[in-house]
């Protein structure tokens, strides 16, 4: 079965949302966002923002005591490029907006240090700013990490989460005017881990931002970013792609709020599922507010299902409260493997198993050309074919679709 | 002589009210080197005798046999086929997005040999037969027939026939949807594959004109799911004349 939808030209009809079991929710700019504890309790499950989220498996991350021990953080920079260690008082953090859901505000409340990546105001980084989350003990922690690019800086900072860790964390990006930046979250984490993060980016005038996830292991991976448009001209582009196994849940929840006129956002993600109980959730929300007159965007999510028991649920949202855009729509598609696309592959001497291997890395092939830093690409190249590797066993054993 | 050897084969396509049979019995033998048309009316099955002689998964064979050089086609499955030298040239060409032309090429062609092939000699095989078949070189960094027009998909087809030296290749409907320029490029890239190798050729079509530009030995009319009459390639000109009323009507006749 296949699950489509496309609206690639909406127009101002207020709430727009779609999913199977989809619920009308009020509007996204009524969402509450706090920095205290007390204003976003632990959630039931039922909330619109977790109802797709093993709540059971994140409790650690929803306790108000988390520590700071169980990730160490490892920065490589640019030379161009200043990193410092900062207390939790520094007055340049949260000022990316304030967190939207539980695990967001943990992460607040917890961090005792952040680590502030400042790219200085007409730097041109020579090369990626690398910093690596590593977890080393299943102690609940939290972490806090700002990257700053001042005006009219050029930068791309990849952050690194790998090994066994139980992490709630904050990725502040203010990315000042005419600054252009790239950002890359890759969550390659052992088995066991569980990730909540919440990237909350701020863009000036003219201010370009590339966001990219990748989210390949860890038991329960949750990213949630957002994007605010402060002033015109903004840009912001948001990438994803996902290979959740047997078991794994891999949610992404974006929201892009178009606050102002003239701004535009692309969003493209991207999914493959295999093994039984594999899940994914992409939740897009775009927020186009009354006076963000010619806002341009799309968004765009697809996932392959590749086996038997595997979940993807799949939910864009577009709230268009003015008619004066530019243009807007959205496009969501679910499907298993094209039995025409094998045949044809088969047909040309090109065994099942490798049929499947072409088709699942044309599939990301297009996205990962689109990061357009050439060691990310290639790492994420190697790393789709070892979850191909791994893999083929499960996509091979299955019946066919 | 190798041949492609097709005995009493009966052939079902499933449906939402349960197997339709579509083929009722074809018998037809190529021999290396020949090249045998199959004409008939729509709905007639003729597509179906390519779709399951590659082995597509919507059609069953309920009885008969088809072998490839005294070996049982039937039996494997539908990359088996290819590398036993059998090669579809398909109606409607399926997009494969992310894979590029060339890649494709050469992991097909790798796949069908057994080997990789020599990477200096192959990539100039595969841009004098692109140039051969009027095809911009940028067509090996695009994707495997996305975005391409009906021509191009039906070039790009010939291309992977000349440069894969199947032992029989079924062409099936090549002819559709292609204007005089591209029916004559791609019946050029057929008849070289026939003077450059000893392919043996099952060429399915609906219109006579491209047997102007390739020469059948025997044409052989499709109708009901089974072949109601075989000739020379004079039998192609009485078609062209009187189309293919006689055989429908027949056919009602005998079935009322």
């Amino acid at each position: 079965m296949t699950l489509t939808t496309d609206h690639s030209r909406a127009v101002a009809d207020g709430a727009h949302t779609h999913g199977v079991g989809g619920k009308p929710q009020g509007s996204r700019a009524e969402r509450r966002t706090s920095f205290s504890l007390e204003d976003i309790p632990v959630p039931n499950g039922r909330e619109e923002e977790w109802r797709f989220s093993p709540a059971d498996r994140l409790q650690p991350l929803f306790q108000a005591d988390l520590g700071s021990s169980g990730v160490t953080v490892q920065v490589t920079p640019a030379p161009e490029v200043k990193v410092e260690t900062v207390a939790r008082d520094d007055a340049r953090l949260g000022t990316a907006g304030k967190p939207g859901d539980r695990t967001a505000v943990t992460a607040w409340n917890a961090f005792e240090q952040a680590t502030v990546v400042t790219i200085p105001a007409e730097a041109v980084a020579s090369e990626v700013t690398s910093v690596r989350l590593e977890g080393v003990s299943k102690d609940a922690t939290a972490a806090h990490v700002l990257v700053r690019a001042e005006r009219h800086s050029e930068a791309v900072v990849v952050l690194d989460h790998a090994g066994v860790g139980t992490l709630a964390e904050t990725v502040e990006i203010v990315v000042e005017d005419g600054a252009h930046l790239t950002v890359v979250s890759v969550q390659d984490w052992a088995d066991g881990a569980v990730h909540a993060s919440s990237h909350r980016a701020r863009l000036g005038r003219d201010a370009k931002l590339k966001h990219v996830v990748v989210t390949f292991g860890g038991d329960v991976v949750r990213v949630t970013p957002d994007a605010e448009f402060t002033a015109e001209g903004g840009d912001v582009e948001m990438v994803g792609l996902y290979f959740a196994d047997t078991d794994q849940h891999q949610e992404h929840r974006l929201f892009v709020d178009h606050a102002v006129p003239e701004c535009k956002s692309r969003v493209t993600y991207k999914g493959a599922l295999q093994g039984s109980g594999a899940h994914t959730v992409w939740v897009g929300d775009v927020l186009i507010r009354a006076n963000a007159e010619n806002t341009d965007t799309y968004e765009l999510n697809r996932n392959l299902v590749l086996s038997d028991g595997a979940r993807a649920d799949s939910v864009p949202n577009l709230e268009i409260q003015t008619g004066e855009i530019a243009g807007a729509g959205h496009a969501s598609a679910t499907g298993r493997f094209d039995d025409e696309q094998l045949f044809y592959l088969e047909s040309r001497g090109i065994s099942e198993t490798e049929a499947r291997r072409l088709v699942v890395r044309g599939f990301f092939a297009e996205l990962i050309h689109e990061i357009g830093v050439p060691s990310v690409e290639e790492r994420l190249l190697a790393s789709i074919e070892a979850e191909l590797e791994k893999s083929m066993s499960v996509i091979t054993g299955a019946p066919a679709a | 002589m190798p041949t492609l050897e097709i005995r009493d084969l009966h052939v079902s396509v499933e449906t939402k009210e349960g197997p339709k049979p579509i083929l009722r019995g074809v018998d037809l033998t190529i021999a290396s080197g020949e090249t045998h048309a199959i004409m008939g009316p729509n709905g007639s099955g003729k597509s179906t005798l390519a779709s399951a002689l590659a082995g597509h998964p919507k059609y069953t064979v309920t009885s008969g046999t088809a072998t490839l050089d005294g070996e049982d086609l039937l039996s494997m499955k539908v990359d088996e086929r290819a590398r036993a030298g059998l090669f579809l040239a398909m109606q409607y060409p399926v997009e494969v997005a992310g894979v590029s032309v060339a890649n494709f090429l050469r992991t097909a062609k790798t796949a069908l040999d057994g080997t990789a092939p020599a990477l200096r000699t192959w990539g100039k095989e595969v841009k004098g037969a692109m140039e051969n078949l009027r095809m911009d070189p940028v067509f090996a960094e695009r994707s495997v027939n996305e975005g391409f027009s009906g021509g191009e998909k039906k070039r790009h087809e010939i291309l992977q026939m000349e440069l894969f030296k199947p032992r029989f290749a079924i062409l099936d409907e090549t002819d559709s949807g292609l204007d005089v320029d591209a029916l004559r490029i791609v019946s050029e890239g057929v008849n070289r594959a026939k003077e450059n190798t000893d392919i043996g050729i099952l060429l399915i079509t609906h219109y006579t004109r491209i047997l102007r530009y390739i020469k059948p030995d025997f044409v052989h009319v499709f109708v009901d799911g089974k072949i109601a009459e075989e000739g020379g390639s004079e039998l192609a000109d009485r078609l062209e004349e009187e189309g293919y009323d006689k055989y429908v009507g027949a056919n009602k006749t005998v079935s009322a």
